[in-house]
């Protein structure tokens, strides 16, 4: 094997390469370490510590000699950093936590290092996941001296999507085979598109939150992203399953290997297509990339069927309104008074609280909590946050009405393909664009984007797949076989 | 009855109790409860509200609210929820308590207890887990406040009544009926210096009649003695004021035991609103039937229960057995002793008398009670057979009690406390005193009965009071007539 070739394998082949040790963990993760280093234009790190990488997987290395070798032993990847980790600093993006270390971490995280994962480091996202852009993010990325968002890798001058943008930049050009995300309403699903890679959201509560920083609780889902759908089921394998003793949202519901059903035949499957997914809002390019995987799937023997989710344009403002009254109190223990960030002058308690959190928070996330404390506000609780969770069982009802007529069902991720920097200056025009990741985010369903091929200016368009509860099986296997008739997951921005 | 009035005003009073939970652990962590440990050593990540972090229920928690539901007669809701109550403190980390605010785990329910002679019964509204926040400690820190967050995280049940008390009396018999029964069942330490059983009073005052009047909620009345002075100062200021022509504010006070009044701490108009939502982080609390009856099975007796069975089984005045049901260990100990002596109504003199006397003289508990159950059988078995008279009886507890002797026979031959039981012996010496005291025998005669006691008086004294007064008294009617 030619090293310098690494960062063109998945990561189903490069496990199989180190646990045959043709490579070794500590080659893999210096490969990949020279990569961030080359590519810190793109902004995606946040933190990189060799020493730490490289004693894991000198770990890794001692554990594969010894016959003891985790099924991904060796296998470079790097966490959002809304996961909590003991070895990296976890900001969530935010000048809030700067500098803040964890002294536990994320279940998620254990978990992949159980399964023999060594971390590269962390990667950059919109400040405590609220953006869809990554331009909130207030933390400088490895290389920077002041705050960048992470630039889109098939075009440095169009954002990669957000909120998971560090993570979906970093994978698309190849300086981690894989790495994790989170989606609270579509920030693993709407980067992947944006960036040409594969992302999945599994059922809310099959990934432990435990150590996830909390945006939205009852929404936010861990999940990886990856090059294939096939990456994306090796890694997702190892991250479901129970966490009982520290997150009490958490199914009880077993793991699974993602991979078994991967082959299936999919001729005779039912995509449902929802009207509404494809109203006046969707770009010409991208619906015209959107019909041309359904007619792929077509040829594959799976069979179309046009269906209704009444309440989708709902979705919008059921999100805007129940994601920030959880953030307004998730984000209440940022005070000053334990970590993070304080105010250096204050006259009192008061005062202190005011500076702490007016410095430490940017303006979304200000926004948010704003919005988030009128709605639960007393005289206002009713007409908007009760109603709106009312409409929230409205819309996963509608979900399973049409899984009566269907397996999964299929549309676009966004509207568009990856805007450019700044361009987005409306932050309502930008919550709109969440439309078709939301319902599934409120539904608590699994969803994933698969890349479908390009649209405007050679820009990568996703395919969004979203299956029943626990269906990620068959999401998985509905992806695999598309990735087997196509070639745009495995295609390349330039100069990677 | 009609309410007792103070200078034409009914007094109403209800009670919001927090009643801190003996559980091991945290209601949503692992860290330990225990109390006076170095500050912020038992406080865990959960605790600290660390980023990431989750809260996990502490099934025994949910224990003891299904056995306060049990004991009140309650409803235990089959599904409660948890929900967020917002605001910012130092000592508050998550920036929100959780605690259950539309569906608490226990609803209804009542507490009943003599105040005097008459039954009251007072009706709760419900009882709701939360979790304690930490301390602010103000002191010692120069300008700045001090954190201690080893509380923060302990489990409590805020126990709320109707307002359904008349009087201060009223209102403290149904704190300490509380008390009794929560420590009863076990729930709660009930130390109430160390915040362990925590009483806050709402009292308003009106005119019989009329809607209920403005009420001031006093907090932090940690002494069955404060509650009483602090509800008695409350009621009569509020009259004043109202008799001045001023009207009652609604505020939440403080009670300083010092001065011995209640001083606004805030009003109405600074409440904060909360933002109560359920809390996504933990779903519907579920208690099926089984674990109700699984704790239900596992119930002690309940005083009041008790209290009528030592009635019809041991045939107790009411008064007997509500005294003897104040606590688990002294109605253990009383029926203990009951049964080893065959005595019951003896067995319940020596408790509610010598036994507490001793008790509250040495300020201990009966867990560190000096003369043992069994003992105090063996005790009034030897008055029962006659072998030791009463006043020799408390000779030998008093032996006992400290330690002189350890068996009840062993100090009664010891001290020649036996009574004297030979009929020979005895006429012997009643014919020494007849025929030394003919004065006194004369006036008997004469139908003065004082000049008889005299005589008995003679015998026991000759006898060194180990003659049985009894056998005395028809010995020598016998001999005189």
């Amino acid at each position: 094997m030619n090293n310098t070739d690494l960062h063109h394998l998945g990561v189903a082949q490069l496990a199989a390469l180190l646990r045959g040790k043709q490579v070794s963990a500590v080659e893999a993760a210096q490969h990949f370490l020279a990569r961030a280093r080359a590519h810190q234009n793109l902004g995606a790190f946040l933190a990189i510590d060799e020493d730490v990488t490289l004693a894991q997987a000198r770990a890794q290395d001692e554990a594969i000699a010894a016959g003891r070798a985790a099924p991904l032993a060796g296998l470079p990847i790097a966490h959002k950093d809304v996961f909590v980790t003991r070895d990296f600093p976890t900001t969530a993006s935010s000048r809030m936590l700067a500098g803040y270390r964890s002294p536990f971490d994320a279940t998620v995280v254990t978990r992949l290092a159980e399964a023999g994962c060594v971390t590269l480091g962390k990667l950059s996202c919109d400040e405590f996941a609220m953006g869809a852009s990554n331009e909130n993010a207030a933390v400088a990325p490895v290389g920077f001296d002041a705050p960048q968002p992470a630039r889109n890798p098939w075009n440095l001058a169009h954002v990669p999507g957000g909120s998971s943008g560090g993570s979906a930049a970093a994978v698309a050009a190849r300086l981690v085979p894989a790495a994790t995300g989170t989606d609270t309403g579509g920030s693993i699903r709407q980067p992947a598109s944006f960036c040409g890679i594969t992302g999945i959201k599994p059922t809310y509560g099959r990934a432990s939150r435990y150590g996830m920083i909390a945006f939205a609780s009852s929404l936010d889902q861990a999940g990886p992203m990856a090059r294939s759908a096939e990456d994306c089921a090796l890694l997702l394998s190892q991250i479901c399953g129970p966490d009982p003793e520290r997150d009490s949202t958490s199914l009880d519901h077993p793991g699974e290997d993602f991979t078994r059903s991967l082959q299936d035949s999919i001729a005779g499957l039912r995509i449902g297509v929802p009207a509404e997914f494809f109203s006046d809002g969707l770009q010409a390019d991208v619906r015209a990339t959107v019909e041309s995987a359904l007619q792929e799937y077509e040829k594959l023997g799976a069979r179309l069927v046009p269906i209704s989710l009444p309440r989708t344009e709902l979705s919008v403002p059921v999100y805007y309104i129940l994601a920030p009254a959880e953030a307004s109190s998730n984000l209440s223990r940022f005070d000053g008074v334990r970590y993070g960030h304080r105010a250096a002058a204050y006259t009192d308690l008061l005062d202190m609280y005011k500076k702490t959190r007016a410095e430490g928070f940017g303006d979304e996330v200000k926004r948010r909590i704003m919005i988030g404390t009128y709605v639960l506000s007393e005289g206002y609780y009713d007409a908007y946050y009760l109603q709106a969770q009312i409409i929230r069982r409205m819309i996963a009802d509608d979900f399973q009405a049409a899984f009566q007529q269907c397996d999964l069902i299929a549309g676009p991720v966004a509207p568009t393909v990856a805007p450019q920097l700044g361009a987005q200056t409306d932050p309502v025009t930008s919550y709109l664009a969440d439309i078709y990741t939301l319902p599934a985010s409120l539904a608590g369903l699994p969803g994933m984007s698969v890349p479908a091929g390009f649209g405007a200016g050679g820009l990568p368009v996703g395919l969004q797949l979203i299956g029943n509860y626990f269906q990620e099986g068959r999401l998985l296997n509905a992806a695999h076989r598309l990735q087997q008739a196509t070639d745009f997951h495995l295609q390349a921005p330039r100069g990677i | 009855m009609t309410a007792k009035l103070i200078h034409g005003y009914e007094v109403v009073i209800g009670f919001e109790t927090h009643a801190q939970l003996a559980t091991q652990s945290k209601i949503f962590s692992r860290a330990s409860t225990a109390f006076g440990a170095e500050p912020n050593t038992q406080a865990s990540a959960v605790d600290l509200a660390l980023p990431g972090t989750l809260p996990v229920m502490n099934r025994e928690a949910v224990a003891c609210a299904i056995k306060l539901g049990l004991a009140l007669g309650s409803h235990i809701a089959p599904e409660s929820i948890f929900a967020r109550k917002n605001y910012f403190y130092p000592d508050l980390p998550k920036g929100y308590q959780i605690s259950q605010f539309e569906i608490p785990v226990v609803q209804g329910g009542e507490v009943s207890f003599y105040l005097g002679e008459e039954k009251k019964t007072v009706r709760l509204v419900r009882a709701h887990l939360e979790e304690d926040a930490g301390k602010s400690l103000h002191e010692e820190f120069h300008g700045m406040s001090g954190i201690d967050l080893n509380r923060a995280g302990t489990p409590l049940l805020e126990i709320v009544t109707e307002p359904d008390m008349r009087s201060t009396d009223e209102a403290v018999a149904y704190a300490k009926a509380l008390h009794q029964i929560v420590t009863w069942i076990g729930i709660c330490d009930g130390n109430m210096q160390e915040g362990s059983f925590r009483c806050d009073a709402n009292v308003s005052v009106r005119k019989p009649g009329g809607p209920l009047g403005t009420r001031r909620e006093i907090k932090n009345l940690n002494s069955f003695k404060n509650m009483q002075q602090a509800i008695d100062y409350e009621i009569r200021w509020q009259i004043e004021q109202l008799e001045d022509g001023h009207k009652i504010q609604q505020a939440t006070v403080l009670f300083n035991p010092d001065t011995g009044e209640t001083r606004a701490m805030r009003t109405k108009e600074d409440a904060a609103d909360y933002r109560y939502f359920p809390d996504p982080d933990l779903p519907p609390l579920c208690i099926a039937p089984e674990w109700v009856e699984r704790v239900r099975a596992a119930m002690p007796e309940l005083p009041r229960a008790m209290a009528a069975r030592f009635v019809a089984q041991y045939a107790l005045p009411e008064y007997d057995a509500t005294t003897l049901t104040q606590s688990q260990a002294m109605a253990a100990y009383f029926e203990d002793a009951a049964k080893g002596c065959g005595a019951p109504k003896l067995a319940s003199n020596w408790v509610m008398g010598e036994i507490s006397r001793r008790l509250n003289a040495e300020e201990i508990g009966m867990e560190a009670v000096k003369v043992g159950s069994g003992q105090l059988a063996q005790l009034i078995a030897r008055i029962q057979d006659g072998t030791i008279s009463n006043n020799a009886a408390k000779q030998v507890f008093d032996a006992l009690w400290t330690g002189e002797g350890q068996d009840v026979d062993a100090v009664i031959t010891a001290k020649g406390l036996k009574q004297m039981n030979d009929t020979g012996a005895l006429e012997a010496i009643i014919d020494e005193v007849i025929a030394a005291n003919p004065a006194n025998v004369e006036q008997y005669r004469a139908g003065k009965d004082k000049a008889f006691n005299a005589l008995v008086g003679q015998v026991m004294k000759a006898s060194k009071g180990k003659a049985n007064p009894q056998q005395v008294n028809e010995l020598l009617k016998a001999k005189l007539a």
